[in-house]
């Protein structure tokens, strides 16, 4: 005995009205039904449909976040990670403590625990000045910290797996590097580095998909998000499945897209000659 | 040109190389053999500070390479290297390749380095292959490039670490080729191999290691016509054969 | 900053905050098994001949790695009761939620672990008399075993921070219980360092570990 379970995608195409009146109207049903906002005003996208606020673009908004946070974070990811990924390779035994004590600290505490941290904990331990400043007066709080939180999280994943690229090359490519005179840093620069960042594609781009699914954590901190948006309009109109439908399938048309535009990269670096790394 | 003092080295608690003493004269060849871990290759490679040494002293044109203030990057660049698996950075073509120390280190501007890279391309016979990556090029093929990225830098010397032990046979000529043409040019060369055809025809001095040790250092001629040492009796016995 | 630690709203709440650590590690331990057991299963079936097994264990696992666990356990919490037609417990649906997803992770360690050894093993195998079921038996999988187990521990160090994730649906967890305390006695500095050290202490040492088992067993 199943509850009545009344299914409804249009409401999935509910939007605010748009200033021109004659907007572009999706074919289907004429307008009938109610369309009040709590302005009452049109809307486009005329499907008939119990549009008591506009969800298509909370969808969209949601979606938006998500992929803004991601990339951001990823800014920081990728060169943060790559530095300390390096640190974790180089001589110097203080510099290769820093780092490893890094990657630690941000793998063996869940990201949930380090987002509270970030946004509840950090303001309270800085100099006064510091910490009221970011509680009252920076604008959009909760994705900055986001952003940071996410970024510092798969920085340290991303310093793995520049480690491992880097262990993966055979000594004798570094010996011959300092053999023609290359500094240290040359020998990174110009030999390690290059061959590396090649090697890792593959778990590079996981990392990356990692980063737009974890962004959904953000909810908890306030972040209007995908996850949270769908959260959202399953809470207004109980439309629970259709909305979480359409949040998976965005979801997977995300990874769709990192994961191609990945194999574009891949394919302009590779070198002439070498079969493709991680193939189909 | 290159003075090897009383060279003692240990990888923990096992003495890779124990009061080895050599020396190396201007134009100069001398072919250094043995067996598998008699510390052949370590020993090269503590003449351009690639692997430490605890005891004993390296110097190379007077400068000191154990010494921690030595600038070993500029010393480097005066010596050329070639490696026994041939390590070509597999991201950079055969000229990419040649160049690079030659702008980096040296601070030749492209045209030149490129224009330089060409004539030694040209000395090893690969000319057409310029512009293909390592990957593309046979084991023989790689091995040259290496050679001619290793003279790109203008050495006073070159260190030769088992050339030929990673091709097959029928490459192995081509690149002896280059080499005794180096030699006959008047480089000083420091070469470990097992080619004792390559050693009759260039080098002025054999020497031969035997777990960590130089037992016997002799002039070519009395290296393989008259070895004093039973150790090296029985190598040459064993590898002469082939 | 530290001067003010209150230490008592820590001590003073340890029963709460170990029911909340019981809670993660039943979690974490049903998942676990669950999600190799059923994970087995569909690394079986990607790696059969028959077409739709492959294609369909390959349609599940491609879903539930594209999708956040967050959104996974809403589904199952709010989608899953409307489908079968009354309410399950809070804690059934995350269980059923972790499970599922983790499956699908543990597909593919497995699938990769069975596929690291070499075709020329599995020759050998049948060369010498053995069935395929023999081979797979005797030959791969000991040795796939061998090669996952690392993974599949690493896996589960990451399933059990995974877990404080069930706070979105108000499951009391060992996160949720500190935050709950957190919130109820205005001290966010404690609760929260003190979950962060313990999370660490435990992480690490697991990790720590299985790196020791690595070295010991690495064929």
């Amino acid at each position: 005995m199943a509850m009545k379970y009344n299914w409804d995608w249009s409401i999935l195409l509910c939007r605010l009205p748009e200033a021109d009146p004659t907007g572009a109207v999706e074919p289907g049903m004429p307008g009938s039904g109610s369309t009040e906002f709590g302005g009452g005003m049109g809307q486009t996208f005329d499907t008939g449909a119990e549009c008591a606020q506009p969800y298509f673009d909370w969808i969209v908004s949601g979606l938006g976040w998500t992929v803004v946070v991601a990339i951001c974070a990823w800014v920081i990811t990728f060169s943060l990670g790559s530095v300390i990924g390096v640190s974790r390779t180089v001589e110097n035994k203080t510099v290769r403590a820093i780092a490893t004590a890094y990657v630690e600290m941000f793998r063996n505490v869940p990201l949930l625990l380090q987002m509270f941290i970030w946004f509840f904990v950090v303001p309270e331990l800085l100099p006064e000045d510091a910490g009221r400043w970011l509680k009252r007066d920076l604008p959009f709080p909760e994705y900055w910290t986001a952003i940071v939180c996410l970024g510092m999280y798969h920085a340290s994943r991303t310093a793995e797996q520049v480690r491992a690229g880097i262990e993966s090359i055979p000594t004798g490519q570094t010996h011959a590097g300092l053999a023609m005179g290359l500094t240290q840093t040359q020998v990174y620069r110009y030999v390690l580095l290059p061959v590396s960042y090649r090697i890792i594609i593959p778990p590079l781009t996981s990392d990356f998909m990692g980063i737009f699914k974890n962004s959904s954590v953000a909810l908890t901190i306030g972040v209007m998000e995908l996850t949270a948006q769908s959260r959202q309009i399953a809470e207004y109109t109980f439309n629970i499945f259709e909305v979480f439908t359409l949040a998976t399938v965005l979801y997977m048309l995300v990874t769709l897209i990192v994961v191609t535009i990945m194999r574009f990269v891949e394919a302009k670096v590779r070198i002439p000659g070498t079969i493709a790394l991680g193939g189909d | 040109m290159i003075k090897v003092e009383n060279v003692s080295k240990w990888f923990g608690d096992f003495q890779v190389l124990d009061d080895c003493s050599t020396k190396v004269d201007k134009g100069e060849v001398i072919v250094i053999c043995g067996p598998s871990g008699s510390g052949k290759s370590t020993l090269i490679k503590c003449v351009n500070g690639l692997e430490p040494f605890r005891d004993g002293t390296i110097t190379v044109d007077g400068i000191s390479v154990g010494d921690k203030s030595t600038d070993l990057p500029k010393l480097r660049s005066r010596i050329g290297m070639v490696f026994q698996n041939f390590e070509l950075f597999p991201h950079m073509t055969a000229l990419q390749n040649i160049c690079l120390s030659q702008m980096k280190v040296l601070g030749r501007d492209r045209d030149e380095a490129e224009a330089r890279g060409m004539k030694l391309l040209e000395r090893v016979d690969l000319v057409e292959h310029a512009h293909k990556h390592p990957v593309q090029l046979s084991g023989g093929q790689q091995q040259r490039v290496a050679i001619a990225r290793a003279l790109a830098i203008d050495p006073i010397a070159m260190l030769f670490d088992e050339p030929t032990s990673a091709l097959d046979p029928e490459m192995i000529n081509e690149v002896l080729e280059v080499m005794v043409e180096l030699a006959q040019e008047g480089m000083t060369m420091i070469v470990v191999t097992h080619e004792m055809g390559f050693a009759r025809k260039v080098a002025h001095r054999v020497a031969f290691m035997d777990e960590g040790r130089i037992v016997e250092e002799a002039p070519a001629d009395a290296f393989f016509t008259t070895p004093r040492q039973e150790r090296t009796q029985l190598f040459l016995s064993k590898i002469l054969q082939h | 900053m530290f001067r003010d630690f209150d230490f008592q709203v820590i001590f003073g709440n340890l029963d709460i905050l170990w029911d909340g650590m019981l809670i993660t590690l039943l979690l974490t331990a049903v998942a676990i098994v669950g999600g190799i057991l059923f994970g087995t299963v569909l690394a079986l079936m990607r790696l059969s001949k028959y077409m739709v097994l492959s294609l369909v264990a390959g349609r599940y696992v491609d879903a539930f790695r594209s999708t956040p666990l967050i959104l996974v356990i809403f589904w199952f919490y709010f989608a899953v009761p409307i489908v079968i037609g009354r309410p399950i417990g809070g804690l059934y649906s995350v269980l059923i939620a972790f499970t599922l997803f983790e499956a699908a992770y543990y597909c593919e360690i497995i699938r990769a672990g069975i596929q690291s050894v070499t075709r020329a093993q599995f020759s050998a195998g049948l060369a010498l008399g053995l069935t395929n079921r023999q081979t797979m038996g005797y030959v791969i999988l000991p040795q796939a075993f061998r090669n996952m187990v690392p993974v599949l521990l690493t896996q589960a160090i990451v399933l059990f921070q995974d877990t404080s994730l069930v706070y979105v649906v108000g499951l009391k967890d060992f996160l949720t219980a500190a935050d709950l305390i957190a919130v109820r006695d205005n001290r966010v500095v404690e609760l929260y360092f003190t979950a962060a050290v313990v999370y660490f202490v435990l992480c690490l040492t697991a990790s720590l570990w299985v790196r020791k088992l690595q070295r010991k067993y690495a064929i």
